[in-house]
């Protein structure tokens, strides 16, 4: 059994889902346009393996996020399956879930929560946190005195300190300065020796080249590669310089 | 899926809503105050100078009403916007998303506290003593808060679907302080009992004025309803919530 399955995956969004008022409501009613469907994700299978390293790679808009979000479960495919086994740990956006009146500590706690931590264990890793992300003294400050590097930092504490079975990380890494990147470079190997499973988005080959073994490369929403890093990344380049 | 604990994220979307309000309000506390004392004023001016009636103590009748009212209302209002409030936090983390309205009610729960010791402070300076009776003033509050986590798990799911429902519920509350007996009185127009005999918020202002004005435990059966309604209303907004919640995804 796998950590993460997907089989003949589509995320629809319909023109008209999103903000809505009575009048759309209305409108929809009285004509059904099938033709506005835009496909996310379509007919996409895969299956990652405990302890699996993979990037996810593709142009904007091609549904990398998307497929992201449907591993968290923060949304359902209208069709196809899902499987997830593991704790998660999700880097979608820098600092989402942090309020930046709140100070770095208050916001510790709140994200922690929101993670899924208990009460009892954030207490614990408290120390710990707030050492590994480095802010020392701004950790009593309001968030909206930090640079986004700090906000970064501290993201990163709190998700890689969660101890996950996969950790996810949307195209966040490369906010952080050298130091920090190599910090947590050696924690996410560190989570990688420990056989865990890691999936990456991010358009700098050089980190995924360092993070994964394996890739995905995602067009329009549909699978187009999934094989070692190194050759789909090299695919995807040749891809994109091609038109 | 998600593994966490209920009333930590609870305490900590609170204590986010308190901190943000409060933090950066000198006088945070006397601006919970001064809404309710001014709507006590006008309304004490126009139903005792310009319409005179027949109601003594007509100040501490009226906060019965108006303080229960205000807490429904503000209540209502922020639950119903919650969710896309916190649009960003639904769209990146995974937990369960029931949390959010209740958390939007609870946290003007600070404000309602204000207000009651506002109420009690009237109550005292009238004359009415502290009695056994008071015992029953916390259950008629938590009720309330039941009732208000209710209509907010219910409005905040239909809000993300039409945004304009928010609206349609700032509309509702203005015709719901003349749907509750806030400056009026029920005996007066018995015709219209319907209107509040089986509405839960018109219940608890009844029993703030058995308790306070008439220094007398609420009858049995204006509890009952009182009771019977919240619960059925909290029930509704799961029910409800859970439909909805499926679909928040693609409408954020």
């Amino acid at each position: 059994m796998g950590a993460i399955q997907f089989q003949h995956v589509s995320k629809i969004f319909h023109r008209h889902t999103g903000q809505k008022l009575i009048r759309h409501h209305f409108r929809d009613w009285f004509r059904r346009d099938e033709e506005h469907d835009f496909y996310a994700l379509k007919d996409v299978s895969f299956q990652i393996a405990d302890g699996e390293n993979v990037a996810v790679v593709g142009r904007n808009g091609a549904g990398k996020s998307t497929m992201l979000s449907l591993v968290c479960g923060l949304g359902a495919p209208e069709k196809g399956t899902i499987e997830v086994n593991g704790k998660i740990a999700a880097l979608l956006e820098l600092g989402s879930g942090f309020h930046h009146d709140l100070t770095g500590l208050e916001n510790i706690y709140l994200n922690a929560s929101l993670l899924g931590f208990s009460r009892a264990r954030t207490k614990q890793l408290l120390d710990s946190i707030v050492e590994f992300s480095g802010i020392g003294e701004f950790i009593n400050e309001p968030l909206r005195t930090y640079s986004s590097g700090m906000v970064l930092r501290l993201a990163f504490s709190v998700a890689l300190n969660l101890e996950p079975e996969i950790l996810i990380i949307d195209e966040v890494l490369a906010v952080g300065d050298q130091a920090f990147q190599e910090k947590c470079f050696e924690k996410i190997f560190e989570f990688r020796h420990s056989g865990k499973t890691l999936l990456c988005v991010s358009h700098s080959p050089a980190i995924l080249l360092q993070l994964c073994d394996r890739a995905l490369w995602l067009d329009h929403g549909e699978l187009m590669m999934d094989g070692k890093v190194a050759d789909v990344l090299q695919a995807y380049a040749g891809h994109t310089v091609s038109p | 899926m998600w593994s966490g604990e209920y009333s930590f994220v609870l305490q900590n979307l609170v204590l986010k809503d308190f901190r943000i309000r409060y933090r950066n309000m000198s006088l945070g506390i006397f601006w919970s105050l001064l809404n309710p004392l001014v709507m006590m004023a006008v309304l004490t001016f126009v139903f005792t100078v310009v319409i005179p009636n027949r109601q003594p103590q007509f100040p501490l009748f009226l906060l019965c009403g108006l303080v229960p009212f205000n807490f429904f209302t503000i209540g209502w209002i922020s639950g119903t916007t919650s969710l896309i409030d916190n649009a960003n936090l639904i769209k990146r983390v995974p937990f369960p998303r029931e949390i959010i309205p209740v958390a939007s009610v609870l946290s003007n729960t600070l404000h309602l506290l204000i207000q009651i010791a506002l109420l009690l402070g009237f109550a005292l300076w009238y004359g009415k003593g502290v009695n056994i009776h008071w015992l029953w003033l916390p259950v008629v509050w938590v009720l309330e808060v039941i009732l208000v986590c209710g209509m907010a798990l219910v409005f905040s799911g239909l809000n993300v679907y039409t945004r304009d429902i928010r609206y349609l519920v700032e509309s509702a509350s203005t015709v719901l302080f003349y749907l509750v007996p806030i400056f009026y009185f029920p005996a007066d127009s018995p015709k219209f009992a319907f209107v509040y005999q089986y509405n839960p918020l018109a219940a608890v202002v009844f029993a703030l004025r058995f308790i306070l004005m008439e220094g007398i435990a609420p009858p049995a059966s204006l509890m009952w309803r009182l009771s019977i309604g919240s619960m059925l209303m909290l029930g509704i907004g799961f029910l409800v919530f859970r439909k909805l919640k499926v679909g928040f995804y693609n409408h954020l």
